[in-house]
């Protein structure tokens, strides 16, 4: 993408490396493009990534822990991450912040190599790669599955669920992430007590 | 259109600074307390399935279930990663064969 709009690796480098947003990387190509107007640039993405506010409420204990790691680790907490370590089960014996941290490093790796190789080799690959970001769809479907079998309380899931899919048919694909994340937690925050007690219940 | 090195570098600024700053809220806000409310560490338990549930829609929400092909080529490979994943019980093998099975059948059966 950044290729196509006139912009080499070393902007796909630094992009990667400070801003680490999948969406909103996309996006700012399109602003890059047009030549947006800096509070546009702002506000937009803050909307676009206003779910990582939720993100971080799970990691608030465990992260200021962790010294001069943890303004990285706010700082890396991406949907992917965000989801690795939600759902990740530490074997007994390995520092699990320390194992958090390099989970984080990696991810964080992986994406600056893949955008720089996707700008240096994107226009030589010789067959065509449509449908490859269904990997994506796949890995989230396979770390929720994962998730299902570890937690007894159904019901975060079947709220999200029922919320995105609400939200989605009402907002559009474009912009339901956030009402729905808020509908979300307005529900989760009504229900505190009985999805407490529903995990009791079958935990006994 | 293209704009001056300095106007993108002050667009890659203004994205990366408001990026951070979407992550960095709920640590801003909490993070100094001793203690969390007990409503922050409940929404911290609950709110990573929710979100995952999302996030799966979120990947599946440009499929049309009123026209042809009524997204017939992600619900399958949906259920080729579940049933692959349940099997095998191997995050590889399950991306793979649902990736694959989705690029075959955009290709085959269900072509845009």
């Amino acid at each position: 993408m950044l290729q196509e709009a006139g912009y080499n690796a070393l902007w796909a480098l630094f992009g990667s490396l400070f801003i680490y947003a999948g969406s909103g990387q996309y996006f700012m190509v399109t602003l890059l493009v047009t030549g947006a107007p800096l509070l546009t640039v702002a506000v937009m993405t803050l909307l676009i990534n206003s779910r990582h506010i939720f993100y971080g409420l799970g990691f608030i204990d465990r992260y200021r822990r962790m010294g001069w790691k943890y303004p990285y680790m706010v700082m890396s907490l991406t949907d992917e991450t965000y989801v690795l370590l939600s759902t990740c089960k530490y074997p007994e014996g390995v520092d699990s912040d320390k194992a958090a941290f390099y989970i984080s490093l990696f991810n964080h790796c992986w994406w600056i190599s893949g955008s720089v190789l996707g700008v240096l080799i994107g226009t030589l690959i010789p067959f065509d790669l449509t449908g490859i970001d269904f990997c994506m769809t796949a890995l989230f479907v396979i770390l929720l599955l994962n998730h299902i079998k570890q937690v007894k309380a159904f019901t975060p899931i079947i709220i999200g669920l029922i919320s995105a899919v609400l939200f989605l048919l009402i907002m559009g694909p474009d912009n339901f992430i956030l009402p729905s994340l808020c509908f979300t937690v307005l529900l989760l925050a009504l229900l505190k007590g009985r999805i407490e007690t529903v995990k009791e219940v079958s935990a006994s | 259109m293209t704009i001056s090195v300095w106007d993108a570098v002050a667009i890659f600024a203004v994205t990366a600074v408001a990026t951070w700053v979407t992550r960095a809220l709920p640590f801003l806000v909490f993070g100094n307390k001793k203690e969390l409310p007990e409503f922050v560490t409940y929404l911290g338990r609950v709110l990573p399935g929710a979100i995952m549930a999302t996030l799966v829609v979120y990947c599946l929400r440009l499929i049309n279930l009123t026209a042809f092909p009524f997204g017939l080529a992600e619900l399958i490979s949906v259920a080729v990663v579940v049933i692959l994943h349940l099997w095998r019980k191997n995050i590889f093998w399950s991306m793979a064969g649902g990736t694959l099975c989705y690029m075959i059948l955009i290709r085959t059966i269900f072509p845009f």
